[in-house]
């Protein structure tokens, strides 16, 4: 996208066309603020018009842990090709005080644009190759609502910037913002769009000196659903069948029990605020002894706190759906920060063997694909299901395909029929199969779920045998979905130099950085796992083919020199080549820098 | 009517008798079980309607011991886990037991929660005063001076007041009987299950064992007192004025400052809109504004809007 010559990435084209217009094929803007700002409302609107006009998008945000104020950015980047990470670098940088304007100018690449708020910044590098285009933002959004609205409004002023300089469609963004700000009372609305209107007229086009468009999408003409992955880990937790829940607020889950509460209603469900988070998976655990398809959720701290009800899931073998939004730890750690943190929590932490299915989405769309699966593994294999998602994936907004709501949408049954003499809940040859209460036990036995080891019909025992028949169990059943695993996908060369393994929101950068290596000629590729416990049998084979396979993850190194995956790998495969590529800075992985760890190990050419 | 091949067989004591209980001879807990069985003899609830929930403790392996829908639990945590029931399937009868360690002292803060809630389920507590199944320990209810496996010299920390927990919990009926008076028991019993919202039942089970003796005061055979709540008849009359007006909550409170042994019976009850109403009111709310749409439909205007 580079309107000028100075590009250094080869693959981020841009052609001049006829009319002296600079044509696009994507572009990152960086909107640096404060969180008060209303940045992520903008962000989130240009997120939406990109999927309307079918091109690709991808955001990225921080959000400051304090209650209000403080510094926030919201990238976004659009493209007319595929966008699989949020940008390395911003193209355009919209600064609107000095300290956004320090922190964030390093942000942009050689040749990018940086807008700033005369009002609030003084000082600009005058060093630096890019283009500053100084512009009023704030008296000019204060002169256009009349000089009473303070200093509200910037936002939308940037986003009438934003449309002129791109060229957007000026009618879909109008359209948005009316939808936006419609439902609110109408001095909102018409601020809102004074605030536009003035940005939209700005006489920006001289300072640029140069004129951008913004390719159209290649993409299909259907209109994309654009939205964060919490979002649309709730709608698959709704399309999965999930009509009860229960959870305790804690960042960054919180959006998904928020929304769940509201939505859950409207299904003839009910999501409740535990007292805390023992209380919420306690509750949880009762609504899916009830026969219900179930969920909870947190992020690390919480999930620790869940711990001893989520060991008696798995031995009373309850199904159960069970998200963790990590975050950074350990402790309170960094709240609002990303990190992968919390696989080992998931595989292991908790008392006793307690094997478990462990799955991850790789991206927003998958946030949905992945939780219309756990409902479904919860209930074919009656254990506890746990969902890895991440900070990075809450709050990020893509644009992805709707998906085919009549092939997924699982309609949830409350299964009360009469059990007969026969009733068997854990047969050892065969599926759990619980009787819900309100279920008629014609042999007038009725049964009661412990959390004792017992035999095949629930009763306590302490026999020696059956601890271990039970145990086996337990395990088999796990271990026989692993077997129902397709190999993961290999994306790149079939054999090469190195083979990169990711899991998680890491999908994209991980892609990329495989598309970018390839490009100067290295035999790379990788796999992204989303099932991570168990993980797909014959990795072996995969990795046979590579000399080096390198595991990137967004967690420590440990003692011993391996992040959380690379360590179960390792201790699966017995593999000396399988190293890790781990940092913990609380961001997400750019591009360059995965580019250049590979490179680190397999010597650039 | 139906006729009579068609009318299910009455519930007695024979079909909810489980598993012979685990507990000492003597323990209190027994009485607890039998008018429990006797009760719901009584009220005649569907068999299969009948789902007791506990987490652990001597106490908390009642569900064991009743043959109906039971749940084993964790320790401290059967209100939650009965509130997730409860809430999801109010065609059913739930029951929740435990102890004074778990319902006072793990599981306390649930305890609060669930009576400020007016979680729709019946809870009672067998109160002894220490911890029996892991032999010994101080109880949050375990009086000063008590000495235990924790406190060899005596208790010195001042124990909690269950019913003005309950009370100030916010609890819709709280009484208080004595495993030794059996009529007694079954009477708040039958009132705690007929009564809609969260309804607990203390009752004092003599931990045989590890704690003999100590709820004699209260025993009448064993030259205590068990003196009951006399409550207010609204006759008008002179002696009507002293007696107890269960829905005062101060007066409530005075009775529970009594030196113990105290008073036995109805120390509160108030008709309060249970969670499960009010939870029941925003679902038929939002299901009317969806126009009763099915899960494809609401999915697909919802996906619709995010374009």
């Amino acid at each position: 996208m580079s309107p000028s010559a100075t590009s250094d990435s080869p693959d981020r084209t841009s052609s001049p066309a006829a009319s002296g217009v600079t044509e696009l094929q994507n572009a990152v803007i960086r909107f640096a603020g404060n969180s008060q700002d209303g940045i992520q409302t903008i962000g989130g609107l240009l997120a939406k018009l990109a999927g309307r006009s079918s091109r690709e998008v991808m955001t990225y945000m921080t959000i400051p842990s304090t209650i209000s104020g403080g510094p926030s950015i919201f990238q976004v980047h659009l493209g007319s090709g595929e966008v699989l990470s949020a940008g390395d670098e911003s193209d355009f940088l919209f600064a609107f005080y000095q300290h956004s304007y320090d922190s964030h100018i390093a942000s942009l690449r050689r040749g990018g644009i940086c807008v700033y708020d005369t009002d609030h910044v003084q000082e600009v590098k005058g060093d630096l190759d890019v283009l500053h285009v100084g512009i009023p933002i704030t008296s000019a959004t204060v002169e256009a609502l009349g000089g009473s609205s303070r200093e509200r409004g910037k936002n939308l002023f940037a986003l009438g910037l934003v449309t002129q300089i791109f060229k957007l469609d000026k009618e879909k963004v109008v359209g948005l913002v009316s939808k936006q700000f419609g439902g609110k009372n109408e001095d909102v609305l018409r601020n809102a769009m004074l605030a536009f209107d003035a940005g939209f007229a700005y006489p920006v086009g001289d300072l640029l000196k140069v004129e951008y468009e913004l390719q159209q999408g290649r993409g299909s003409a259907v209109d994309k659903v654009t939205t964060d992955g919490n979002t649309a880990m709730v709608l698959g937790l709704l399309a999965g069948g999930v009509r009860y829940g229960a959870a305790y607020p804690i960042t960054p889950w919180s959006t998904i029990m928020e929304q769940l509460r509201v939505e859950l209603p409207k299904y003839g469900g009910l999501f409740v605020q535990a007292e805390d988070e023992l209380a919420a998976v306690a509750m949880a655990l009762g609504f899916a002894y009830s026969g219900h398809v179930a969920v909870t959720g947190s992020s690390g701290p919480g999930l620790s706190l869940k711990m001893e009800a989520l060991s008696y899931a798995t031995m009373a073998e309850l199904p159960l759906v069970v998200i963790n939004v990590q975050r950074g730890g350990p402790s309170t750690g960094l709240p609002t920060s990303v990190e992968q943190s919390d696989l080992m929590q998931a595989i292991y932490g908790s008392h006793g063997d307690c094997p478990r299915i462990v799955l991850a989405p790789k991206n927003v769309a998958d946030c949905f694909y992945i939780a219309v699966e756990a409902c479904e593994l919860a209930k074919t294999y009656s254990c506890p299901v746990f969902v890895l998602t991440d900070m990075a994936l809450a709050s990020r907004i893509e644009a992805f395909e709707q998906p085919d709501l009549s092939a997924v949408v699982c309609d949830p049954f409350l299964d009360l029929s009469t059990r007969g003499e026969d009733f068997k809940p854990y047969p050892l040859d065969g599926f759990t199969r619980h009787a819900a209460p309100g279920s008629v036990m014609t042999a007038g036995k009725y049964p009661v779920v412990t959390g004792l080891e017992h035999d095949e019909w629930g009763h306590p025992s302490a026999n020696p045998g059956i601890h271990q028949r039970m145990t086996e169990r337990r395990r088999e059943k796990i271990k026989a979905f692993g077997a129902t695993l397709p190999k993961p996908e290999i994306y790149g060369d079939e054999s090469g130099e190195a083979l990169i393994v990711g899991w998680g929101s890491t999908w994209g950068p991980i892609r990329e950085a495989v598309e970018r290596l390839r490009e100067s000629g290295r035999p790379v590729a990788c796999i992204h796992l989303r099932h991570l416990n168990p993980m797909p049998n014959g990795l072996e084979a995969i990795f046979a083919r590579f000399q080096h396979v390198l595991v990137v993850e967004m967690n420590d190194e440990g003692l011993y020199g391996y992040g959380q995956f690379a360590t179960l790998l390792r201790a699966r495969y017995c593999d000396p080549k399988i190293r890790s590529i781990c940092k913990t800075d609380g961001l997400n992985y750019r591009v360059r820098d995965i580019v250049a760890r590979v490179e680190a190990v397999i010597g650039t050419v | 009517m139906s006729t009579a091949a068609e009318t299910p067989k009455p519930l007695t004591k024979k079909d909810l008798t489980a598993d012979h209980p685990t507990w000492c001879p003597g323990c209190g807990d027994f009485a607890v079980l039998a008018s429990f069985f006797k009760v719901l003899e009584k009220l005649q609830i569907p068999h299969e309607k009948i789902c007791t929930i506990a987490g652990i403790g001597c106490s908390s392996r009642f569900p064991y011991f009743v043959n109906g829908h039971g749940v084993h639990f964790i320790h401290g945590r059967a209100l939650p886990f009965a509130t997730g029931v409860s809430l999801s399937r109010p065609d059913l009868h739930v029951f929740a037991f435990g102890g004074d360690g778990d319902g006072y002292s793990i599981g306390g803060n649930h305890l609060d929660h669930a009576a400020r809630k007016n979680v729709n389920l019946t809870y009672i507590v067998m109160d002894n005063f220490v911890y029996g199944l892991t032999k010994k320990q101080t109880s949050p209810t375990s009086p000063k001076g008590f000495k235990s496996k924790t406190d060899p010299t005596g208790a010195i920390d001042q124990p909690i007041n269950p019913m003005k927990k309950l009370v100030y919990g916010g609890a819709s009926f709280v009484a208080r009987t004595h495993a030794t008076q059996v009529k007694h028991m079954m009477e708040v019993f039958e009132r705690a299950i007929l009564h809609p919202g969260f309804s607990v039942v203390e009752v004092l089970s003599e931990c045989v064992i590890f704690y003999p003796g100590a709820f004699d005061d209260g025993n009448p055979r064993k030259g205590g007192t068990f003196d009951l709540i006399e409550e207010k008849k609204w006759d008008h009359s002179a002696e009507d004025a002293e007696r107890h007006d269960v829905s005062d909550e101060n007066a409530a409170y005075r009775l529970a400052s009594l030196q113990y042994p105290g008073k036995f019976g109805v120390f509160y009850e108030t008709d309060r809109p249970t969670k499960n109403q009010l939870e029941q009111i925003g679902i038929d709310a939002a299901r009317e504004r969806t126009g009763n749409a099915t899960a494809v439909d609401l999915l697909s205007s919802r996906f619709a809007s995010m374009k």
